[in-house]
């Protein structure tokens, strides 16, 4: 799950790291309070930062400046009428404009390779990592944080040194860095990362120079959101689609794409399979749906509800590997969800394994189109999204 | 022979007093695998599989007193790394867990501990192997239904669970057997890799043939490839890889399946597969006929 920029900011905060103040605001009125409290506090400017969860939002005019309160709400007022990548901006994020000296990158993260917390750390910070991997893989120094202790003292130097910082600087980045690995350990988090981590001017301090987390991206991990209510309760259910919420209550895995062939299957190997078919015989699947293992009935049902709530299904492609699954209970599924909706679309079942005989012979009782093996389903229901859904 | 789960495999299974545990755990024994023990905190003293099996309240003490020496895990999600960790503690060598959704920095402790004690982990969020030895019988650890085997030697490892019953299937329809049936879950932490698996299959005799099921997302098919290329030439391979249709940037079901700017792609991955001498299918139908061709024959 992601979570928006103002809570990552809060996580990183809570933890005692270096995050300049802020407040979120959801009007202008609102943005133009939050700044004049900024302004009075000695800021010079002030940032705006529209909280969506997609990337890109300085591209598509969603982080302004503003020198007075006045120009905070016009400017505040232009960015929450923003639609960004689809999303509507419905909050902003106020801060004080920061002086950047230079930029660093910083991020936590979990890593499949060393099957541990990376810790990456690049000196050119301000860009996506991706295109720094590109351009100067070498710039990126890499440390894996120790399975049980965390990122060890040692470990946070080696990266800074890594990097080319010193002194002070290199003092503050060791907290920082031991600072994402606790976070992301403790809120069971996928990603941490600050970008930029920005070195500022401090003419209090011996070397005139700080570090500051100027922008926070945290992932969190799904399985584990049972045990931090407090993390869950920051879901942003505006952003969700109703019928993708519907999904993950039932437990099923959903994504809309946006072709005419609606998928059911059991499994997210076969499921991924079972699009790749689709497409292989010319036809484009309208969503990616797996029912998972052992569903029963009512599941089937809700599935069919979530796939025939997408108006560009044409025609539905079942597929059903039963294992722990059984055959029947989809067929019986399949039988009532038919009854039960007003959207007739033409169907394809194949429904193999654990009580596929039964399945088979309710399915042919209900007059259902079935299909022996995988590629033969993938076409039949290319044929048939092609007959532009015209009745059984 | 086989890899991993053999006539040997004296197995005991966490989690045997639940419902999933005790269902998997019968169709396991009805296949041939000797399930000797059972562990459930708090149930030790009771007989579980028709009063067959005893149960016991820790790894430890089943292990000392019937001297299993693989384990099953069936434990719910929030207890599943700890019991991985329990199983490696107490000398258990071969470790199969089940469970899906387990909170994954829960795996990178669990995972440390079972390397300290010299263990292997397969999965999690896996469907287990089989070792199939005869018609309806042989050794299965896991979840994999037992219909769909045929006794032979090709090897088969996936990511995927009902993506694999589908290629085996395809295989056994086609006369084609199987020394191994593994999966190794489609997690982004597992014990296992397809890379590991690959060498177990590589140092089996029994094995002439070699079929890989993977996905997209993180690189551990390229990684297998890169091995495979010089290790593995003397085996016919041929792979599949679920996929190709996916849209970046989203999570494909498997908490692993996703292709992330330019890493996870299927198109990279068949490419470097191909590049190792794989031959690759584009349907899992297919694979029974690329294994032909790629020079492999049934024994009769």
């Amino acid at each position: 799950m992601k979570i928006h920029e103002a809570e990552a900011r809060q996580l990183l905060a809570d933890a005692g790291l270096a995050v300049p103040d802020a407040s979120t605001a959801t009007t202008p009125a609102g943005a133009r309070a939050a700044a004049e409290r900024l302004f009075s506090g000695g800021a010079a400017q002030v940032v705006i930062k529209a909280q969506v969860l997609v990337g890109g939002r300085g591209k598509a005019g969603g982080v302004k400046l503003a020198a007075t309160p006045q120009e905070a709400e016009q400017v505040a007022a232009g960015i929450l009428a923003l639609e960004i990548k689809g999303l509507p901006v419905r909050r902003v994020l106020i801060a004080p404009a920061a002086t950047i000296l230079r930029e660093i990158y910083l991020a936590a993260l979990i890593d499949r390779s060393s099957r541990g917390v990376l810790l990456m750390a690049s000196a050119a910070g301000g860009m996506e990592i991706e295109e720094v991997a590109a351009k100067s893989p070498e710039a990126i120094v890499r440390v894996v944080a120790h399975p049980h202790a965390g990122l060890l003292p040692y470990q946070a130097r080696q990266l800074g040194f890594g990097i080319g910082l010193s002194g002070e600087l290199l003092k503050q980045f060791c907290v920082i860095a031991a600072g994402l690995v606790r976070i992301a350990r403790s809120s069971d988090a996928d990603l941490v990362e600050v970008n930029p981590l920005a070195v500022v001017p401090a003419p209090e301090l011996p070397g005139g120079e700080r570090l500051v987390c100027l922008d926070a991206k945290v992932t969190l991990d799904d399985s584990a959101l049972d045990r931090h209510p407090e993390l869950a309760a920051w879901r942003d259910a505006d952003s969700e689609d109703p019928i993708d919420r519907e999904a993950r209550e039932q437990g099923i895995a959903y994504i809309r794409l946006d072709g005419s062939i609606g998928c059911m299957v059991n499994g997210a190997g076969l499921a991924m399979t079972t699009l790749d078919l689709v497409t292989q015989a010319g036809g484009s699947p309208a969503n990616f749906l797996d029912i998972g293992g052992g569903a029963r009935s009512e599941k089937v049902a809700a599935a069919m509800r979530i796939i025939l709530a997408d108006p560009g299904v044409k025609a539905i492609l079942v597929n059903i590997f039963g294992g722990i699954t059984r055959g029947d209970e989809v067929a019986k599924g399949l039988i009532a969800a038919r009854d039960q909706q007003d959207r007739v679309v033409p169907m394809v079942v194949r429904i193999v394994g654990t009580n596929a005989k039964e399945a088979a012979e309710l399915l042919t009782a209900g007059g259902f189109e079935t299909a022996a093996s995988l590629d033969e389903a993938a076409e039949k229901a290319v044929a048939l999204a092609g007959a532009g859904g015209a009745a059984r | 022979m086989s890899i991993l789960v053999n006539a040997d495999t004296r197995l005991l299974v966490q989690g045997l007093t639940g419902r999933e545990g005790g269902f998997h755990a019968a169709q396991m024994a009805a296949y041939g695998t000797q399930i000797i023990a059972g562990v459930t905190p708090g149930r030790g003293g009771e007989r579980a599989l028709n009063d067959t099996t005893p149960v016991f309240n820790t790894v430890a003490e089943a292990v000392s007193a019937t001297g299993a020496n693989a384990s099953c895990i069936f434990v719910p999600a929030a207890g599943a790394a700890d019991a991985i960790a329990e199983a490696a503690a107490a000398g258990v060598k071969t470790i199969f867990c089940i469970t899906e959704g387990i909170p994954v920095h829960d795996m990178v402790g669990a995972l440390a501990i079972v390397q300290r004690h010299g263990a292997r982990l397969i999965g999690p969020n896996c469907p287990g192997a089989t070792s199939p030895s005869a018609a309806n019988s042989g050794v299965k650890v896991g979840i994999i239904p037992a219909s769909i085997h045929l006794p032979g030697d090709v090897g088969v490892v996936s990511r995927s669970g009902t993506l694999t019953y589908e290629a085996v299937q395809s295989m056994t329809d086609a006369g084609i057997g199987q020394s191994t049936c593994l999966g190794i879950g489609g997690d982004p932490i597992i014990g296992t890799t397809f890379r590991d698996a690959l060498e177990l299959f590589a140092a089996d005799a029994a094995t002439r043939a070699i079929v890989l099921i993977g996905e997209i997302g993180g690189s551990a098919e390229e990684e297998a490839a890169a091995w495979a290329g010089d290790n593995l030439k003397h085996l016919p391979r041929v792979a599949f890889i679920a996929g190709r249709a996916a849209p970046e940037g989203r999570r494909m079901g498997h908490a692993g399946a996703i292709v992330s700017g330019a890493s996870g792609r299927a198109s990279d991955k068949i490419s470097a597969l191909e590049a190792a001498g794989f031959k690759v299918a584009l349907s899992p139908t297919e694979l029974p006929r690329l294994l032909r061709e790629a020079g492999y024959a049934p024994r009769s």
